[in-house]
């Protein structure tokens, strides 16, 4: 057998020469660059690739990425993305999708594609706002929101992506901005190594309808007091000054400022690797908690069954204890008789 | 009850060319594998038959009451059969629920057979019967055999060390034991059955064959019965055969269209009645690398199969009407992008939840029309349960060829309802070839071959091949994303021409029965067995009749407007109000008239045939 190299890739070889047609400072742009620079260095070979996506302005991502491309319908993607994997787990599946394609009218195939573990690498464009039907609020929308279809502020109380896919058993958790390329890309190489789902939910500005809404995290003089990286194996330490961390209470998490007999040692260290759900699941409750930084990076990845293999597995063996199928056999399967 | 010896009485053997048996009882009295049994045992002696399940949509309402009773009907002869049987010729009845639910269907002086035991006050309260119908002499009429069914199977048990309940359970075997005797007919291929059944607990397939064997026995021994039958095999075609109903034979069908094509067979289902046992049944065939994904929904179900088909295998969906609406957003997408799928449709009674394990023919505009915007599909139909393996191999042909979803109906009759199937050989299969694009070179998405116009089929993972798809319109040849006006309307045309074009590769209609006359039958599906038989009667009464049954329903045939001419009426039954009748009116401008029934149940012959001769009486004004 003879040993083929990787083809070498540029980001320029994952660009079609089709018109990016999002608005004009849009965060999917930062994505976009962000992904066509993370998969000329994954050794993948570029045929090997699809990008499927729903409806929705994240959804128009597989037309601006040279691989296979399945812009399907609103919320199905998860659907026809498992219909791909099982039937080639070669192919690496990435799907491109939106708080209200994936959270809403497809939150169902979400949570079943994320239970059963199919290796497909979700990215969540979050910009809590419906962008392409031009602004009503999202699952993702504060309580209160003030759009066009809710004059008087919303009343529904918004999802937590993470928490969300989470409760559904995600093997693979992580959430990361439009604006934080190098902390994107790392995420986004993360999620690409994980085996099983990997959902990403990546915290997207509209500048048209919801601008701004993820500015607490993104203006430098409040991202470091208002997010928290965490690091496998690291302690939860944030803070401009790096002096305030996460300490866990009996089943509450709360902050605490490093000195006066607090150290480093009182606090969580993170570990992405921890069995129970349960523990990531607290890290996700910090948004919405007053005081408490949105935490960034990977807060989950966990080994588990992964299903397109099961599925190839049971075929396997089913095979080696039947022998292949043979049609004449199955044709005659039970009583017959005949008639001369 | 003595055990002397006694001299059998003398009997008489009769012979007959048919006859129609119904079970009935109450849903947990095992009905159905009773009726399962006798026509195994009928079809393997080499009688034609025909068989109607009749169950409740409840899977076990509360015991002994009129919504619990489930019914199998079986018509088997020594002639060819094509319909249940419209009235029947012998009835068990295991309760007063059963009795009262079907006895109108019981011949006069046709066989009853109760089981009294069920016929105590709370029996008869249950089945809110005032008197008892066997003190009120409301049986006259029917010979009627009180049978201590009950009793005389825990009698026959009571060596084995079983429960009450568990001996209960096996009084069908009586019954069955008792109709084996009554058309002289073997109890080793349910022997067999029992064996394999209860593999791992050989004291129930003991119990079952002790209460069949008790049951023969019975009548064996009482000079209640004075008659038996017989009804001899039927001349079918030479061939080896088998018993095979509509969803089995749908699910092998995709088998073989898989195996012929080169192809991953994927089926992506949601459990829906009466579609799920095509699930069942493909689950088991993992030997032929088949893989079925169970999906959280009816919308999951199509569209992974849209992926799975967009990666290169055989993508089927089967459903029935209430994952049908929910699949139509789906089948536009596929019909957008252009890849190969079949979608099968077993039709139950609707709209809504509606009957679910009663038979209908109502989706058809449904499955013609039931998509946003322009969408053309074609549609087939199979028309018996052995045609379902062949209309699967028709579906699978189109679809692959024209890179096209293709619907497949069948219902409820059809896929629960049984006949001998002559085994094809290998070499009566057709062969589906299949190309997948490799080449590079000059490779468009939507650049189509020029006589199906179908897109070249490029599967992810092929070097050079990458290309974007979806649902929004696509500009001509290159398949990128086009909004301008004239590229839609020719696009929209190409779809449409691309299925209508399917009518040079499909065969002309020939009417069976006379090729030209006062009347011609159109039907389609699963009303084939009934109109079939009606004809053949009215044609043996004189009257020159002709019968077309559409296997396609879009494209229809090329010839079947000249067809519809060469009659002077033309008569359109359906289990709907009037859907194929309102195509043909529409298509041909041809005065069909309608003949609808909507009531869950398939016609019954006598119906189509009344409906002829009064139609054939009446004097047209034009």
């Amino acid at each position: 057998m003879t040993a083929t190299l990787p083809p070498v890739y540029t980001k320029k070889d994952f660009q079609t020469d089709q018109e990016v047609r999002w608005c004009p400072g849009c965060g999917d742009y930062a994505i976009l660059s962000a992904v066509q620079q993370v998969f000329p260095e994954l050794g993948i070979p570029r045929e090997k690739f699809v990008v499927v996506s729903g409806i929705g302005c994240s959804s128009r991502f597989p037309y601006y990425m040279n691989t296979f491309g399945f812009h399907t319908i609103h919320g199905r993607a998860p659907a026809v993305a498992t219909g791909i994997k099982i039937a080639r787990p070669d192919l690496e599946v990435w799907l491109a999708t939106g708080d209200g394609d994936a959270l809403s009218i497809g939150g169902n195939h979400t949570i079943h594609m994320l239970r059963r573990n199919v290796g497909i690498k979700v990215l969540l464009f979050n910009n809590k706002i419906y962008g392409l039907p031009t602004g009503q609020y999202s699952p993702t929308s504060e309580i209160g929101k003030k759009a066009k279809s809710t004059p008087y502020g919303s009343l529904d109380r918004p999802f937590n992506p993470l928490s969300l896919a989470l409760g559904a058993e995600a093997t693979f958790v992580a959430r990361s901005v439009d604006v934080f390329l190098p902390q994107l890309k790392a995420v986004l190489k993360k999620a690409a190594a994980h085996k099983g789902s990997a959902f990403v939910e990546i915290l997207q500005n509209c500048n048209i309808f919801n601008d701004g809404a993820w500015e607490n995290l993104t203006e430098r003089e409040l991202r470091d007091d208002h997010t928290i990286a965490v690091e496998h194996g690291q302690p939860l330490v944030f803070g401009k000054a790096k002096d305030k961390g996460i300490r866990i209470n009996g089943l509450e998490l709360e902050v605490v400022t490093l000195g006066n007999g607090i150290t480093e040692k009182d606090l969580i260290v993170h570990d992405e690797r921890h069995p129970n759900p349960a523990y990531a699941f607290l890290l996700s409750r910090m948004d919405a908690s007053p005081g408490f930084p949105t935490p960034l990076g990977v807060l989950r990845a966990v080994d588990a069954p992964i299903y397109e293999k099961q599925v190839g597995d049971q075929l396997a063996a089913v095979l080696a204890k039947k022998g292949k199928g043979d049609l004449t056999r199955l044709l005659r399967a039970g009583d017959t008789w005949e008639v001369r | 009850m003595a055990t002397e010896t006694t001299v059998a009485p003398p009997r008489r053997k009769e012979t007959l060319d048919s006859a129609v048996i119904r079970f009935a009882g109450d849903s947990g009295d095992g009905m159905q594998i009773t009726g399962s049994q006798f026509t195994n045992t009928t079809a393997l002696f080499g009688n034609d038959i025909a068989t109607f399940p009749d169950f409740p949509a409840e899977i076990r309402a509360p015991a002994g009451t009129l919504p619990g009773v489930s019914g199998f009907q079986i018509h088997f002869g020594a002639k060819d059969i094509f319909t249940p049987g419209d009235a029947v010729d012998v009835l068990i009845a295991m309760n007063p629920a059963a009795l009262k639910m079907n006895l109108a269907d019981l011949k006069k002086g046709g066989i009853l057979v109760v089981n009294v035991d069920n016929f105590k006050e709370t029996d008869l309260k249950k089945a809110q019967v005032a008197v008892s119908p066997l003190e009120d002499r409301s049986l006259e009429g029917y010979r009627l055999f009180p049978v201590e069914l009950t009793k005389l199977t825990r009698a026959a048990l009571k060596d084995l060390g079983l429960d009450a309940k568990s001996m209960d359970r096996c009084k069908n075997f009586f019954a069955l034991g008792m109709c084996y005797w009554l058309y002289n007919r073997t109890l080793d291929a349910t022997h067999r059955w029992l064996d394999e059944k209860f593999g791992s607990k050989p004291v129930l397939a003991e119990a079952n064959k002790l209460a069949m064997k008790a049951g023969y026995a019975f009548c064996d021994a009482t000079e209640a019965f004075q008659v038996s039958y017989e009804v001899p095999p039927a001349k079918l075609a030479p061939g080896v055969y088998r018993n095979l109903s509509g969803n089995t034979a749908l699910a092998m069908g995709f088998v073989v269209a898989a195996q012929k094509a080169g192809l991953r067979l994927f089926q992506g289902s949601y459990p829906i009645t009466p579609a799920s046992d095509i699930l069942h049944e493909l689950s088991m065939y993992k030997e032929f690398g088949v893989i079925t994904f169970q999906a959280e929904d009816e919308i999951a179900a199509i569209t992974s199969a849209i992926g799975a088909s967009y990666a290169g295998s055989l993508a089927i969906t089967t459903t029935s009407g209430p994952g049908m609406a929910l699949k139509g957003e789906a089948l536009g997408l596929a019909t957008m992008v252009e890849l190969p799928l079949v979608v099968v449709d077993i039709q139950r009674g609707g709209p809504s939840t509606g009957l679910p394990t009663k038979t209908e023919q109502a989706d058809l505009f449904q499955a013609l029309f039931g998509r946003n915007s322009e969408a053309p599909v074609p549609v087939v139909a199979a028309s018996t349960p052995g045609d379902c393996f062949w209309v699967a191999l028709e579906a699978s042909r189109i679809a692959l060829k024209y890179m096209v979803p293709v619907i497949l109906l069948s219902d409820g009759y059809l896929a629960n309802g049984a006949e001998p199937w002559r085994i094809p050989d290998l070499s009566e299969l057709p062969e589906i070839p299949v190309t997948f694009r490799t080449e590079p070179e000059g490779f468009r998405p939507y650049e189509r071959e020029p006589h199906t116009l179908a897109r070249p089929w490029a599967v992810p993972g092929t070097p050079g091949l990458e290309h974007r798809i979806g649902g929004l319109e696509k500009q001509d040849v290159t398949g990128n994303v086009n909004y301008e006006p004239l590229n839609h309307e020719r696009m929209v045309q190409l779809r449409a021409q691309k299925v209508a074009g399917i009518v040079q590769d499909i065969p002309d209609v020939v009417a069976a029965g006379d090729p030209d006359g006062d009347l011609l039958i159109v039907g389609w599906g699963s009303t084939y067995g009934a109109i079939t038989a009606a004809l053949r009667a009215q044609r043996a009464a004189g009257r020159r009749i002709g019968h077309v049954h559409l296997r396609h329903l879009n494209p229809l045939p090329g010839n079947l407007g000249e067809v519809l001419k060469r009659y002077k009426r033309v008569l359109v039954p359906e289990l709907n109000m009037g859907q194929l009748v309102w195509l043909l009116r529409a298509r041909y401008l041809t005065d069909a008239v309608s003949y609808p029934k909507v009531q869950g149940k398939p016609f019954m012959q006598a119906e189509l045939e009344a409906k002829i001769q009064s139609l054939l009486a009446e004097k047209r004004t034009t």
